[in-house]
């Protein structure tokens, strides 16, 4: 039986059949690009949106105070172009921009991951920064007044209590590069979409090996989100807690260390 | 006695308003002071100029004869000796009562866990909330918050205690559970500058009542006198709303 004889389901079948490795292939490559970009992203999103949210120390000069809002402006700069841009230019440019004026040729994966990742890293600027304005004011004076310092107050109590509240926003942020890593094919990356395009160009099967890719890419962002709800309910710990008893209290006296993750004594 | 805190000439002014002018008092080892006065009148910031949450625009702190306003004070090592308590708790949501309780001794004062732990054990046993070291802030009743506040800034042994009107985004019901921890800190001999519209606790727990109109102390002294027979006319009016 010639694929032309063939009803939708069996298409179907044949693709996966025939093509099933390469799918799996462009899935895992779409899968890596979107996890690596969106870590890397976050890391970006983070420093940058960090910056953006410094005020300078009142005990700083005018140097320190100058240098820091250059620096603002370059972000901010950053922020605004790479949000402001398409992706799939801001890979042509990126891609033939170092080749022609650098002489520089990207590999497939560090353009890929570093397109993606400025990309995600402008997104995750502005979500960082919110995240960080809306924990309240009260939290940093509270580690203030005991004496933390702005670096301590940050990485303790500022910044994972930002981290929580802007997880829905990550997870957004990953299922968008699950899909738009499509773009890439642009510069020839082998990923779901190039697959895609692959296979509906050697036999003439568009809507099947569209039907197909589209499976694939709902099942691979489905499941990412539930992921993240779960890790979200992780963050968050248990809904209720235990009261200590005085078995667990023994240590203050010394007797027996307490343990913080397990909450008993060991 | 020994004097702990001084302000001397203390001016505040946020744009043109000016909120502190010319405020002047001492702090001495083991005071217990109460400061009232009507909303606005500059009391929380008079309390955020000496935790150093604000800088003030004028005028001397000393802190054992040592001005800290001029810069050459290491401002977070003050903080450890000058804590705080605010009326929103301000406890870390991201952490379980034992670990507000451990974290700035870890971080700031470098202890070491057993130690840390112990401590805050020790303190967290005094306000009643020992049993409560595995829950979460959001786990908790407000005067619970409170108490565990008050826990974390003992657990930094500092030598003055700032309270910034503790009780008053409390329940009526838990206010009592928090002036009791309150006025067991004040008979232990802590140095405590308080911040109040508890006049019952200005006038039976505080050694001195300090009144504040407009960014000024208008009246300073014994409770005995400031309540039995104030010589401002201002003063007498303020209270009088309270005796109603
Ligand atoms: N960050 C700020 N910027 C501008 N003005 C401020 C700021 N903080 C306080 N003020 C002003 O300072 C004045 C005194 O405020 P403060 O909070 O010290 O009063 P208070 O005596 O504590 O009042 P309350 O009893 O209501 O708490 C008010 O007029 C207030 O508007
Ligand atoms: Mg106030």
């Amino acid at each position: 039986m010639t694929i032309a004889e063939m009803n939708f389901p069996e298409r179907m079948l044949y693709i996966l059949q025939h093509y099933g490795g390469s799918l799996a292939k462009g899935a895992a490559t779409t899968m890596a690009i979107a996890i690596i970009c969106t870590l890397l992203g976050c890391v970006i999103g983070f420093a940058v949106g960090l910056i953006q949210t410094t005020e300078p120390h009142k005990k700083d000069g005018m140097l320190k105070r100058g240098f820091l809002k250059v620096v603002k402006v370059i972000l901010t700069a950053y922020v605004e172009v790479f949000r402001g841009t398409p992706m799939m230019l801001q890979a042509a440019f990126i891609y033939y921009g170092m080749s022609q004026l650098f002489g520089i040729n990207l590999g497939m994966w560090s353009a890929a991951i570093l397109i993606v990742s400025i990309n995600t890293g402008a997104y995750m600027a502005e979500t960082v920064r919110g995240g960080i304005l809306s924990v309240d004011p009260g939290q940093s004076e509270g580690a203030r007044a005991i004496g933390m310092s702005h670096v301590q107050t940050m990485l303790y109590v500022v910044l994972p209590q930002a981290l929580r509240n802007i997880m829905p926003q990550i997870g957004n942020n990953l299922i968008i590069n699950i899909k738009d890593t499509c773009v890439l094919s642009i510069i020839g990356t082998v990923e779901l979409f190039f697959t895609f395009k692959s296979i509906s160009g050697a036999l003439y099967t568009y809507f099947e090996a569209a039907s197909v890719t589209m499976i694939i890419y709902f099942v691979l962002t489905f499941a990412c989100s539930r992921i993240l709800r779960r890790v979200e309910e992780r963050m968050d710990g248990p809904s209720s807690f235990d009261l200590a008893t005085t078995d667990t209290l023994a240590f203050t006296s010394g007797l027996a260390s307490y343990n913080d993750r397990t909450g008993g004594t060991h | 006695m020994e004097e702990v805190l001084r302000v001397e000439h203390l001016m505040k002014t946020f744009g043109s308003n000016e909120v502190l002018r010319d405020i002047d008092f001492s702090v001495y080892k083991g005071d217990v002071i109460s400061i009232i006065g009507s909303s606005g009148s500059g009391k929380s910031t008079l309390l955020r100029c000496i935790n150093m949450l604000e800088d003030a625009t004028g005028g001397r702190i000393l802190y054992h004869g040592e001005d800290i306003l001029d810069g050459s004070v290491n401002e977070d090592r003050y903080r450890t000796k000058v804590g705080m308590v605010f009326q929103t708790f301000n406890l870390f949501n991201n952490h379980t009562v034992l670990s507000n309780c451990m974290l700035g001794q870890l971080k700031v004062l470098h202890r070491s866990r057993e130690e840390a732990r112990q401590k805050s054990m020790e303190y967290l046993a005094k306000v009643g909330m020992e049993q409560y070291i595995n829950a979460k802030p959001r786990q908790l009743s407000g005067g619970q918050k409170q108490r565990v506040a008050i826990a974390r800034a003992l657990a930094m042994d500092p030598e003055v205690l700032l309270f910034d009107e503790p009780t008053s985004a409390l329940d009526p019901e838990m206010v009592g559970e928090v002036l009791d921890v309150m006025k067991i800190l004040a008979g232990s001999g802590m140095t405590m500058l308080v911040v109040t519209h508890e006049m019952a606790f200005a006038r039976d727990i505080s050694k001195r009542v300090v009144y504040m109109a407009d960014g000024r102390i208008e009246e300073e002294g014994p409770p005995e006198e400031i309540f039995g027979n104030p010589k401002s006319q201002r003063t007498r009016d303020f209270l009088s709303r309270f005796s109603g």
